[in-house]
Formats: structure tokens, sequence, C-alpha cells
């Protein structure tokens, strides 16, 4: 897709649902420095969405689809769970894979899409629950990281099953109780975070939703590095409140508390030396950018 | 069983393969006689991605347009977008849209008697036609670009901008010669 592609017919414009006009008229595809900033001022690359009120997952939506750098060429790839309740209200390419199998499908299509475009930046970012990406889909997530494949993995940790009513995941921490795993996790959560260092991946990092500026950050490195130079795995805790017997206010608080230094949520980033390069270079254009739009400022002043 | 296609030059009506140009007189009739003749244009002509496109969308409003004049009061001729065919959540307004999968709802909500697809496509609109007749009384054509719609009751294919701008022609050919019917209170809903 082309951003000038975008572009209602211009005779039966008046009958098309508002959703779709706001769409053209005040999203920010193709907005350079697009951010979570822009919440409130654009039109949101979400429309409603049927997850619970006040759920943590929403937050993270919102934040990733105002922060992905290319939206308009960005294929995202989801899998069972709560967050295949809100794809279809998402203005950005996606594909539903089988459940566990998001990281096959998006090794496929990114190489695809780099034969089909090969003069065009195409990003894709995979999005998908702990079940698919550290259970069911283990073997997917770990083959595409050794293989080298140049896309962004993105877990939404909730620590369990939420979708279905609360069982057992390898993330979820050891002992807790759900109310379908009433004996208590036996074992620790799965250190994915470390197994994606040791997997190959070029960008790591561990962290709550708390915070839109820090998931713009992680989402902008995270995309960037992987299309430059391989994998890149983000996990966040976007726990369900209504698993974790908390009421629809809370989910910020859970995820505060959880991110303490001394918590399980604690920010954890790993960064290999060629993706710091690149970082290094990126923030040296930004900030040769930034001086030249100040001095011309100036100028015009 | 099941039905053939036509090929380039004819189309079907109810299964059975006629010349075009019987299928455009049966097409303008089954407008002018709906109570609620409806278009329903899909995100191929909605969306001006390229300049055929935009072509096909000015050709619909201007067959819509014809069909504003043609009828006799009390019929009520409507436009409805297909835009997306994912499901809405949590629920479409079936005033302002219809949905491939639940196409009914806007079918039933709006009375409708009548519909023709365009620019809708191939996989989507057999799943929105299927529906639509197992599931309500409305008939239903096809303003196909490929080969035309085993399951709409009459099907154009090849669709182009002069295929649409003629059924135009012949809806206005045939104005004041069809008798609505203004008395099925029922129309679209089948239950």
């Amino acid at each position: 897709m082309s951003k000038e592609r975008i572009k209602i017919s211009e005779d039966l414009y008046d009958i098309m649902p508002s959703d779709y006009q706001d769409l053209v008229k005040s999203a920010t595809y193709g907005k350079e420095d697009r951010g979570w900033k822009d919440i409130g001022n654009s039109k949101e690359l979400i429309e409603q969405h049927s997850l619970c009120a006040g759920c943590p997952e929403s937050m993270a939506f919102r934040y990733i689809l105002a922060s992905l750098p290319n939206p308009e060429d960005t294929v995202m790839v989801g899998s069972t769970g709560c967050t295949s309740l809100v794809f279809p209200m998402v203005a950005v390419h996606n594909i539903h894979s089988l459940f566990g199998n998001q990281n096959a499908i998006a090794s496929g299509l990114k190489r695809a899409l780099s034969v089909r475009f090969p003069g065009r930046t195409k990003d894709v970012v995979v999005l998908a629950g702990d079940g698919a990406t550290v259970d069911i889909g283990l073997d997917m997530t770990l083959q595409a990281w050794f293989r080298q494949e140049k896309f962004t993995t993105i877990c939404f940790d909730n620590e369990l099953y939420a979708n279905t009513g609360g069982q057992e995941s390898g993330l979820m921490q050891k002992g807790f109780v759900a109310k379908m795993a009433p004996v208590g996790k036996l074992f620790d959560k799965v250190r994915l975070p470390e197994i994606a260092r040791e997997s190959g991946c070029h960008y790591v990092v561990q962290c709550t939703v708390s915070k839109p500026s820090l998931i713009e950050k992680v989402i902008k490195n995270a995309v960037m590095i992987a299309r430059e130079i391989g994998p890149t795995y983000l996990q966040l805790y976007t726990p369900c409140i209504l698993e974790i017997g908390k009421n629809s206010m809370e989910g910020l608080q859970e995820m505060r508390d959880s991110e303490k230094p001394t918590e399980r949520f604690a920010y954890k980033e790993y960064i290999s030396e060629p993706a710091k390069q690149l970082l290094a270079e990126m923030a040296a254009k930004d900030k040769e950018k930034k001086a030249a739009a100040k001095q011309l400022a100036a100028q015009g002043a | 069983m099941g039905i053939c296609l036509p090929n380039p030059g004819e189309a079907h009506i109810n299964g059975v393969i006629v010349p075009e140009e019987k299928a455009y007189e049966e097409a303008a009739k089954q407008f002018l006689m709906a109570k609620v003749p409806t278009i329903f244009p899909g995100p191929l002509v909605l969306w001006a991605w390229n300049e055929k496109a935009a072509k096909k969308a000015t050709a619909v409003r201007h067959l819509y347009n014809t069909l504003k004049e043609c009828v006799q009061p009390g019929q009520t001729p409507m436009l409805i977008p297909m835009p997306d065919y994912r499901p809405k959540y949590p629920k479409i307004n079936p005033e302002v849209e219809i949905n491939p999968n639940h196409p009914n709802l806007t079918i039933w909500h709006n009375k409708i008697d009548c519909c023709m697809f365009i620019g809708v496509h191939c996989h989507q609109a057999n799943l929105a036609l299927k529906i639509i007749r197992g599931g309500t009384s409305c008939y239903t054509i096809a303003m196909c670009a490929q080969a035309g719609h085993e399951d709409a009751m009459l099907s154009f294919r090849d669709a182009s901008v002069e295929k649409i701008m003629k059924l135009a022609e012949w809806v206005k050919k045939l104005k004041g010669t069809v008798k609505p019917r203004l008395t099925s209170a029922k129309s679209g809903a089948s239950n």
C-alpha cells in the first residue's frame, strides 16, 4: 500500500462511514515524526475495539500503532488470543495466523515483500500473546530468530491464557494460582528475553506499557533495527485485570508496581553491537536534522 | 449440480445463460420494481486506487442518480457502501454500511428487496451473496469485474464503466413501464 493510494473516490465520498473519512483526513500515515503524542490530535489507527474496559492491552495497542515508523508500509501478523479481537479494527495491513504460527508466517511474508517490492521499505511486525509466542509457537519463534529473519516480534505478556479463562502459560510466574490452574505454577517464568538474546535477536526489551514515551522509543528502535540488521524482540507486560482479580482502573497501577527495580518486569534491555552502532547513527542524524531545523527557524525569525 | 458462469458477452439470470442485453433489461426491471432498490459499492470502487476505479465510482453515482429520477413515489433507492470486509465490533450500523459477514442485518434493517454488488472482491461477494440468498428474499444482482457470480440471481461479468452506464440507460428506458411492488410490506426481510 502506498499512502498516495489512500484516497476515497470523490463521487462516493459522502457515503463512506466517517471513520474512513477521518482516516484519510487526519491519520498520521506518512508523518515522519509520528508518535504517541499524536493520540488525541489525529485519527488513531485503531477504531473501537472489543477488549475489556481498562485492559492494558488496549493501551499497548494504541501506543504501538501510534509509534510504528512506517504504518502505510507495515504488515502486522497476529495470532489467536485477545489481540485477534482487536486486529479487525486496526487500519494497518494485518494477517491472522494459525495459533503459534505467527513467526513462520512473518518469515515468509517478509521475504516475499522484499522480492515483490525490492525498492521499497516494508516492515513486518508480529504481535501475539504469551501462549502463541512462548508455548504453542515457541518452535516458530526461535527458528525465525535463529534464521535472523528481519522482523520484530512483540509478545503481549499477560502471564496466562486469559482469553480462555485463565490457564497456566510458560510466562506465568511461579506459584501463581489461576482460575483454571488451581494447583499453582510449579516452575519459573520462562526467561524468553534471555533466550531471545542467545538466539540471535539484536534488540531485546522487557518492560510494561505504563509509559507511552518508552513504548514509542522501543517500538521505533525495534522496527528500525529489524529493518536494517536482524530480529528484534519486545516483551510487554499487559496484565489481564480480570484474571488477576483487579478492577478496570487498576491496570496501570499493576504495571507500575510490577516494573519496580526488584520486580519481575523491571526494565531490561539488550542491544547487539551492530544495533548499537545503528542507533548511534540514527541519533546523530536526528541531531543534525534538529539543528538544521533550529537554524532555519532562527533565520526565519 | 450448480450453474455455469457466462462467457464474455453473456450474463446469467437465475442460472440460465442469456445474452447480456437481456440481463440489462431484467436488472433494470428488478430495480424499478423494488421498493428499496439498493447499490452496494465495495472497496474496489469506493477507493480511488487507480483512474479506472474513480471512473467506475462516477458511473455508480450516475446509476444511483438515474434510479432516483426513475422510481415512483414510495420507492426509496439507496446507496450503501461495503468499505470493509472484516467483522465490525461492537456492531455495524446497518444504516450506513453493509458488512459481508452479516449482510442480512443491513438488508433486513433497510427492508431492501433488490440489491446490486459492484466493486466487491469476488470471494467476499460470494460469501455475502450466499448469506443474502439463504437468509432474505432480496433479489441479488452482481456487476462483477471478473467471471460473474453463481450466487447472485442475476450476474454480469467483466464490469466496466460502459456497462454500468448502459444499465443506467436501461433504467431510464424502462422508466414508467414497470409496476413497482409497493404493496409488499415485508420487502427484503424474510423473517
